[in-house]
């Protein structure tokens, strides 16, 4: 299949960018970034710098990749990582817009690679149970509802990707960071902390530059792992509880 | 005090108070919605519905004293819940400096969504002319105090005025399909059993409402009403 | 050089009891006063920089992602072993011990096992407490299952995101210590090399990824958490990002390297689809517990699954291995596919893959029981693939997936070089010649959150607490080898991409090292590589520049070191006329076309001495003692 990409293509951080246009001919069988891959070694046999985009695992769950395709955080194939799109879900002829995550708090360091740590500085805040390396008594020493346990997973099965910020028009982290606090606040032994670490998360998420969430919901249909925005309105109830129930 | 101002600082927050003060103002359009009603039921009905307003409290309150300190807590809500959603779209356009070059694909945030903020600042004005056009009549050729089904006879006669009021009520129907929605997520009012009920009622909020107040000025348009 | 393994002497349960109170402790007060560099933050850099840091120790953790939170440990899916014995069915810390050393199939260090085994128990609590969301009963109390051909539950597992789950717990225990300031967290940064003063790792030099800046850190010692070597054959279930580059570079520098042809092929994976293949997908062995695995009687078969009646197909490993079938051990099941594969009765367009048919499963428990069983692994398989395997068979083939030599380190997790310690995928010492599943992620932790911050305090006290400067001399020159090198390589301006270059080295790896090896093969390839590795560097073409973020020159350097490195492993490879788990020599087999050990002459870890590129490195021998799981052929007929 022969295709039009528009690459954003950025030489650093306080550059202006702009979109190149190469055609390339692509297999159906193609992931979308061997497809990349095979436009970088073209570019590189023409001695032309490589497009730089972030990648590792190819497996969809290490959340290094993320392009927004055609105006869609990780394309068409609703679930799925960027690594994990596949070629035949584009036609012969198609004309593929090819764009970085862009959010303030994600500035581009090179053409599609942005700059996610404001994410790791949330989780930094607070995003954690402190359990002292030793400190553990027996794992099955508190029982945990099994229903408890399945939705924390639903919630800790975030990837860190950023696709949520991506797709949403406020560029806001909601999805992301309320993923993070409900995964730990489901869960018994989360609760100490729980106040805590809803006052602290929020803070950071904010303080990063991040936007606010209205409830769009743009977040869970970019969002790989289909995490739920009802874990948002669970951050908010326990952000509220936090702030105005709280003994100090 | 010290809490709320802490809990208003974040965007969360301001959300909160969104979502708090959007529930006296839902409530607030809902009654008022409720006593146009009565409009349908003659002009000595609405007027003396009109009469009570002021009286309420009485003896215990002076004359217009309830209501003036309704209005009170309406226009603390309103200011309040203009101020953070000004403050939430400055927040989020500083999130997203450099735009998408091709636009994001919408896919899941509705058009009520989307136009939450025009559509707020649209209902603003509204709000102040409908004030200077039913409250203090600067804005009515021929109002009178306490005939309030005289003011509506005159008002809608207009074709343009009553058009005006079709166009505010769709918005703010739109404006309620997302906000009580929105509302609850804010609120963190969820529950897997009820969840599925939380579209629906905030469907059924706006239409509801929204065709409340827009009967009177079909109303009259249509000739039903007199 | 002698090797000198500090297995402390005593009964084996009470070996690791007795070297927790033998070592010296570091005084609380002192322990601010040293410096530790963590390199990697997977489960075992991740888990030992924060419990380091807990301890009061000052750590500097690098990683080359942009985040610790993605490391490799991030993709494994199946599970984690520990002999909790929490279903009662005889399982216990002897059994889990036995299990790994009869699995590693006699070559890993018996005390070092059962340490693991013991150390189990308490990974699954510190888990749990972290807020690790493992699969649970009804109950609420744990689940378990069944794994790799186990015949005890001891499996814990978080749906098939259980190395996701445990690594967010240790990145977040990490990004705890972060915030309060004990670690700081260099990401995006790639070490480059090792530096050793006076016969002691001191420090090590990094680029910036994003800067290009080259520098060095000092460090009182010096932790190697940076996995394994998988993508020496280009293809794998590794990231793209997994190298050799850290370990290579400290054997370099003295660090022993031992049994690097230990590599374990998995055998359900994702054939590649075409030349462009990027890396390979692997799909969870439990597929093999309800599929079935067949191949056409017939070569040069054109027509579609459905219409190859029953006669004309060959259920291989059900013939072959009538008790154990489809259930065959990795290596078993792998070697078997690639003979069908390699006799030309290989399926799909490309004819390099085999069956693993649902069809009868489905027939017998319905679409629904096998949906609820693998649904998530059947979605993964049609995204990548295009294919609906309910409807027509999976298509497999064994894809390069861990590798159980590393650096050599004793009891203490130290290295040759004293100070330098290595933990996880990146050292030897558990897994002896094959790993058992749901091992892997519980030795990295085992490693990182129970034994390094014992092991580590030891050494500490004996070297004293004064600053390491990483302005000396030593440093110096060393920052200036890696800027020569980054510089080398940028200057060759030749023809060939770093990744033709890759794919090729990756090819004869695979032919010539991969999951079966010959003397003459690996002889072959003992001549190809040296001359392709020259020719790389007269002939590769790195773009752009070195003084920003250049992925053509990062992965520039690590083929670099594969090159140096692919050498070594077919050396080892070469040397050891035996087959042993992951290791199969073709002259070394039974009858049967099993692997035949030769116990009585190669029962050692074969740890190498760097000597020179191209030069025969030196061969050290530790010999390994079973006094407890006798030595035995095991049988799966």
């Amino acid at each position: 299949m022969q295709l039009v990409l528009h690459v954003w293509r950025q030489a650093g951080p306080n550059v202006k960018g702009a979109f190149a246009t190469h055609r390339v001919a692509a297999n159906p069988h193609m992931s979308f970034l061997e497809m990349l891959d095979s436009l970088n070694e073209e570019l590189a046999a023409n001695d032309e710098e490589p497009v730089a985009f972030e990648h590792d695992c190819r497996e969809g769950i290490c959340g290094s990749c993320g392009i927004v395709i055609n105006g869609v955080p990780h394309g068409p194939t609703r679930g799925t990582a960027t690594c994990q799109l596949h070629m035949r879900k584009f036609r012969d002829g198609d004309e593929i817009w090819i764009e970085p995550w862009r959010a303030a708090a994600f500035p581009v360091i090179k053409d599609l690679v942005v700059d996610r740590s404001p994410l790791d500085a949330i989780v930094q805040a607070g995003g954690y149970i402190t359990a002292r390396t030793g400190s553990a008594p027996d794992a099955n020493a508190i029982p945990i509802p099994k229903d408890d346990a399945e939705l924390a997973m639903d919630a800790a099965a975030c990837i860190g990707c950023g696709a949520c910020v991506a797709a949403c028009p406020n560029a806001s982290a909601m999805l992301f960071t309320a993923a993070k606090a409900s995964h730990l606040g489901l869960l018994p032994q989360g609760q100490p902390e729980r106040d805590e670490r809803a006052l602290k998360m929020v803070s950071m998420m904010d303080a990063a530059g991040f936007g606010g969430c209205t409830n769009h919901g743009e977040c869970e249909i970019a969002c790989p792992k289909e995490i739920s925005v009802e874990f948002i309105a669970r951050l908010n109830r326990d952000l509220f509880k936090a702030s105005v129930m709280a003994v100090e | 005090m010290r809490r709320v101002v802490q809990l208003y600082k974040s965007t969360i927050g301001k959300k909160i108070m969104m979502a708090l003060t959007g529930v006296i103002l839902v409530g607030f359009v809902l009654g008022h919605m409720i006593g146009n009603l009565k409009a349908f039921q003659g002009a000595e009905k609405i007027d003396a519905y009109g009469e009570f307003l002021r009286e309420m409290g009485s003896p215990i309150f002076g004359h217009g004293q309830v209501l003036w300190l309704v209005r009170i807590v309406l226009i603390v809500a309103f200011i309040v819940h203009v101020i953070a959603a000004l403050q939430l779209t400055r927040v989020g356009q500083k999130a997203r400096r450099e735009k998408y070059a091709k636009s994001l694909e919408y896919e899941a945030s509705t058009y009520a969504s989307r136009t939450m903020r025009y559509g707020g600042v649209f209902l603003l004005v509204f709000v102040v002319y409908h004030l200077l056009h039913m409250t203090t009549g600067t804005m009515h050729p021929d109002f009178q105090i306490g005939g309030i089904y005289h003011n509506l006879q005159v008002a809608f006669g207009s074709v343009v005025v009553a058009g005006f009021y079709l166009v505010a009520m769709a918005a703010l129907g739109f404006h309620l399909f997302h906000g009580v929605w929105s509302g609850f997520q804010t609120l963190g009012l969820n529950h897997p059993r009820y969840n599925r009920y939380r579209r629906p009622l905030a469907v059924g909020v706006a239409v509801v409402i929204a065709l409340g107040f827009v009967a009177i000025p079909i109303s009259f348009l249509a000739g039903i009403l007199s | 050089m002698t090797l000198e393994s500090r297995v402390p002497s005593g009964p084996i349960q009470e070996k690791w009891d007795r070297q927790r109170f033998e070592l010296k402790l570091v005084n609380p007060a002192n322990k601010r006063k040293y410096e530790i560099i963590v390199v990697g933050s997977g489960l075992a850099g991740a888990s030992a920089a924060a419990s380091l840091a807990e301890l009061g120790y000052r750590v500097k953790c690098f990683c080359f992602q942009d985040s610790p939170r993605r490391a490799h440990s991030i993709a494994a899916q199946g599970g984690i072993n520990a002999a909790k014995n929490y279903q009662n069915d005889g399982d216990s810390i002897w059994r889990l011990f036995y299990d790994t050393v009869k699995g590693g199939d006699y070559r890993s260090r018996e005390a070092n096992v059962y340490r693991l085994a013991q150390i189990s128990l308490n990974i699954i609590d510190q888990c749990v407490a972290q807020g690790v969301p493992f699969a649970r009963e009804y109950g609420g109390q744990l689940a378990n299952r069944s794994f790799g051909g186990a015949q005890v539950s001891r499996t814990f597992y978080a749906r098939g995101q259980t190395g996701q789950q445990l690594l967010l717990g240790a990145y977040q225990a990490l990004a705890r210590q972060i915030g309060l300031g004990a670690v700081t967290m260099f990401p995006r940064t790639e070490m480059l090399d090792v530096v050793v003063v006076d016969g002691h790792a001191r420090g090590i030099v990094v680029r910036d990824l994003v800067s290009g800046a080259i520098s060095s850190h000092g460090a009182h010692a010096i932790v190697l958490a940076t996995g394994g070597y998988s993508n020496a054959y280009f293809l794998s279930t590794n990231a793209k990002g997994c190298n050799v580059t850290a370990t290579w570079r400290a054997h370099r520098r003295g660090a022993l390297f031992a049994n690097p042809c230990f590599t374990q092929i998995h055998p359900t994976c994702i054939p590649a689809s075409g030349d462009y293949q990027s890396k390979l997908t692997l799909m969870s062995e439990s597929l093999r517990n309800d599929g079935r695995i067949w191949v056409p009687t017939a070569t040069e078969e054109q027509r579609s699954a459905d219409a190859i009646s029953e006669g004309e197909r060959d259920y291989y490993l059900e013939r072959l291995y009538p008790s154990f079938g489809n259930l065959t051990p990795r290596d078993i099941a792998s070697r078997r596919a690639k003979e069908a594969v390699d006799s030309g009765r290989g399926v799909g367009e490309l004819k390099n893959g085999v069956y693993l048919d649902f069809r009868d499963a489905i027939q017998r428990l319905g679409a629904d029981v096998i949906g609820e069983r693998y649904g998530n692994l059947f979605d993964m398989y049609e995204r990548i693939t295009g294919e609906n395997p309910y409807d027509v068979p999976m298509r497999i083939f064994p894809a390069p997936h861990y590798t159980m030599g590393g650096l050599w380190v004793d009891y203490n997790l130290m290295s040759s070089v004293p100070g330098l310690y290595v933990i996880g995928e990146a050292n030897f010492s558990d897994h002896g010649a094959n790993r058992l599943g749901a091992s892997a992620l519980m030795q990295g932790l085992a490693d990182g959150y129970f034994i390094l911050p014992y092991t580590i305090g030891d050494y500490l006290t004996r070297i004293g607490s004064a600053p390491v400067t990483a302005n000396a001399q030593a440093f110096g020159a060393i920052e200036e080898d890696v800027a020569q090198r980054t510089k080398k390589l940028l200057a060759v301006e030749g023809k060939r991409t770093v990744d033709s270059f890759h794919r090729e080295l990756g090819r004869i790896m695979w032919d010539e090292c991969g999951m079966s090896r010959t003397k003459e093969g690996l002889a072959r390839a003992l001549q190809a590589i040296p001359a392709l590795r020259d020719e790389f560097w007269s002939d590769v073409r790195v773009t752009g520049r070195g003084e920003n973020l250049n992925q053509t020159l990062e992965k520039a350097g690590r083929v670099a070191d594969f090159f140096e490195f692919a050498e070594l492993m077919c050396v080892d490879a070469l040397h050891r006329d035996e087959s042993c788990g992951g290791h199969f020599r073709e002259e070394y087999q039974t009858d049967e076309g099993e692997a035949l050990r030769n116990d009585d002459d190669f029962a050692y870890v074969a740890a190498w001495n760097f000597t020179g590129v191209g030069e025969q490195p030196e061969l050290l021998k530790e010999p390994l003692a079973f006094e407890h799981v006798p030595l035995s052929q095991r049988s799966y007929k």
